[in-house]
């Protein structure tokens, strides 16, 4: 029962209270880059919650089964961006064989993903809050749940944002930024979320 | 000492496992491309402009390969790329002249208002409020949706509020005709200068009444023209550019001042006299024809 709470606490986290975009600014560039339209918004959306989940999974095990017993715990952060590195270049071979739609409609945001640090993020939080396999997954996982509804929310908001009238230095990213910015404040309203605590 | 070792042999065979698994996996999610998709792509005019009709250059060098699209598919890049293309293809381009996008409408504010817009600055949009805020149901709104829509710089909306193509500049792409909800905007040979200005299809006053540029369907240009390249076809001008010589003897007797360029006053009154000029000579030759014959 302990267990099942924990994971819903991170679960909530994750998505709402801790949200990797809104309270701890991982992976702003593609949040920024991807969220002119719904449709390529919710691919890159999926794109990232396969990479963090799978990232997470793959990373915990690099760094429980490889890195400790050999003492190399401070060479986590090379060995993880080698693990995404490599997982992106799969992922990318993998949507341009099955989905190439969406291949063409993520285009540089894909291999933008291995640098993404919300990927990287979510495996060096896992070790910092040494979570357990299962949990870590679980973070991965959410934490990419959170970002697709950050993404898919502001991808609402700037197809709607084209017919509203504000001063035309505004246009672009900058209207963009703002709403973002707006949308952090009002996530913050989540932080208060800690009653599984 | 042992620590380096270890650390460098570690990630060494992380990075060399990661390698390997990656290149069984490009090996079982490779994808079969045509190498002269590569070729094609490099041809095109990169700008992914969409006014070949393919989702950006890359769908339309894919079309071009699979024959689904011709050669001379992308208007942007020209004819020099098309010739370049059909190389690659192994066939032969008929390489046409060059066409650039045309306005066809020279209203503006010469055109009346119904009322006055102040909605989303979109042509679109304009359009879907009461069927837009001129009298004429052709005429330019000049709210620039096409300007929007040309990935080249070509079009501005020009001082009379009507959108001008600038032909140095235009592919044609074609990309802002499919903007234009009022379908103002054609294609034509760059090399014919002579062009109606107005799609106006109401007759004489009806047409008079909503636009001072208006075509009214007079047919004077019909009947001014040797070559018999302009018609009055629904109630509006319209040349055919394989007969017209350019040489714009309708812009002098157009009332309305409809087909560019624009004669000036002078221009017209010179003409005018010309053409009075050689009615008498005509006169007179057949004046003196029968006293001829009788000699």
């Amino acid at each position: 029962m302990k267990e099942l709470t924990t994971l819903v606490t991170i679960t909530i986290g994750a998505i709402l209270s801790n949200n990797f975009i809104f309270s701890q600014f991982l992976g702003c560039c593609p949040f920024m880059g991807v969220s002119k339209k719904i449709d390529t918004a919710t691919g890159m959306g999926f794109a990232v919650v396969f990479v963090m989940g799978l990232a997470s999974a793959i990373t915990w095990c690099v760094y429980n089964w490889i890195l400790v017993p050999l003492n190399l715990v401070y060479m986590q952060t090379v060995a993880f961006i080698l693990v995404i590195a490599a997982l992106v270049q799969f992922i990318e071979m993998f949507l341009q064989k099955s989905v190439p739609a969406l291949y063409t409609a993520l285009g540089v945001y894909l291999p933008l993903i291995t640098t993404n640090c919300a990927v990287l993020g979510v495996a060096l939080l896992n070790i910092q809050n040494s979570y357990n396999f299962i949990e870590s997954v679980v973070y991965g996982v959410t934490g990419g749940v959170g970002f697709l509804l950050a993404i898919v929310l502001l991808a609402s908001i700037r197809e709607q944002l084209v017919f509203a009238d504000y001063p035309k230095a505004f246009e672009g990213f900058p209207i963009a930024l703002v709403s973002a910015g707006l949308m952090a404040l009002a996530f913050m309203g989540f932080s208060g979320l800690d009653i599984f605590k | 000492m042992l620590n380096v070792i270890s650390a460098v042999l570690v990630l060494g065979l992380l990075g060399a496992l990661f390698g390997a698994l990656l290149a069984v996996a490009s090996k079982i999610f490779e994808v079969k491309k045509d190498p002269r998709e590569e070729a094609v792509l490099g041809k095109l005019a990169g700008a992914n402009c969409g006014g070949c009709g393919y989702p950006g250059c890359a769908g339309c060098a894919a079309a071009i390969v699979a024959g689904e699209a011709p050669v001379t598919a992308c208007a942007p890049a020209g004819p020099d790329a098309a010739a370049a293309i059909a190389e690659i293809m192994g066939q032969s381009a008929a390489v046409g002249e060059r066409e650039v996008a045309f306005v066809r409408c020279n209203g503006g504010t010469a055109a009346a208002k119904r009322f006055e817009y102040v909605g989303i600055r979109d042509c679109g949009a304009a359009t879907k409020v009461a069927a837009g805020p001129l009298e004429c149901a052709w005429g330019c709104l000049g709210l620039g949706s096409c300007v929007e829509a040309c990935k080249f710089g070509a079009m501005r909306i020009g001082p009379n509020g009507v959108a001008v193509v600038d032909e140095e500049k235009c592919t044609d792409c074609m990309a802002c005709a499919a903007a234009c909800p009022r379908k103002l905007i054609v294609s034509v040979p760059a090399s014919k200068k002579v062009r109606v200005m107005c799609l106006n299809q109401d007759k004489g006053k009806a047409a008079m009444s909503v636009c001072e540029n208006a075509c009214i369907g007079c047919g004077l240009c019909e009947r001014e023209c040797k070559k018999d390249a302009i018609h009055v076809v629904n109630g509006i001008a319209s040349i055919d550019y394989g007969k017209c010589v350019n040489c714009k003897l309708c812009t002098k007797v157009c009332p309305r001042d409809a087909i560019t360029p624009i004669a000036t006053p002078e221009e017209k009154e010179k003409y005018k006299e010309i053409k009075k000029r050689q009615a008498e000579a005509a006169k007179q030759k057949a004046a003196a024809k029968p006293s001829l014959a009788k000699k």
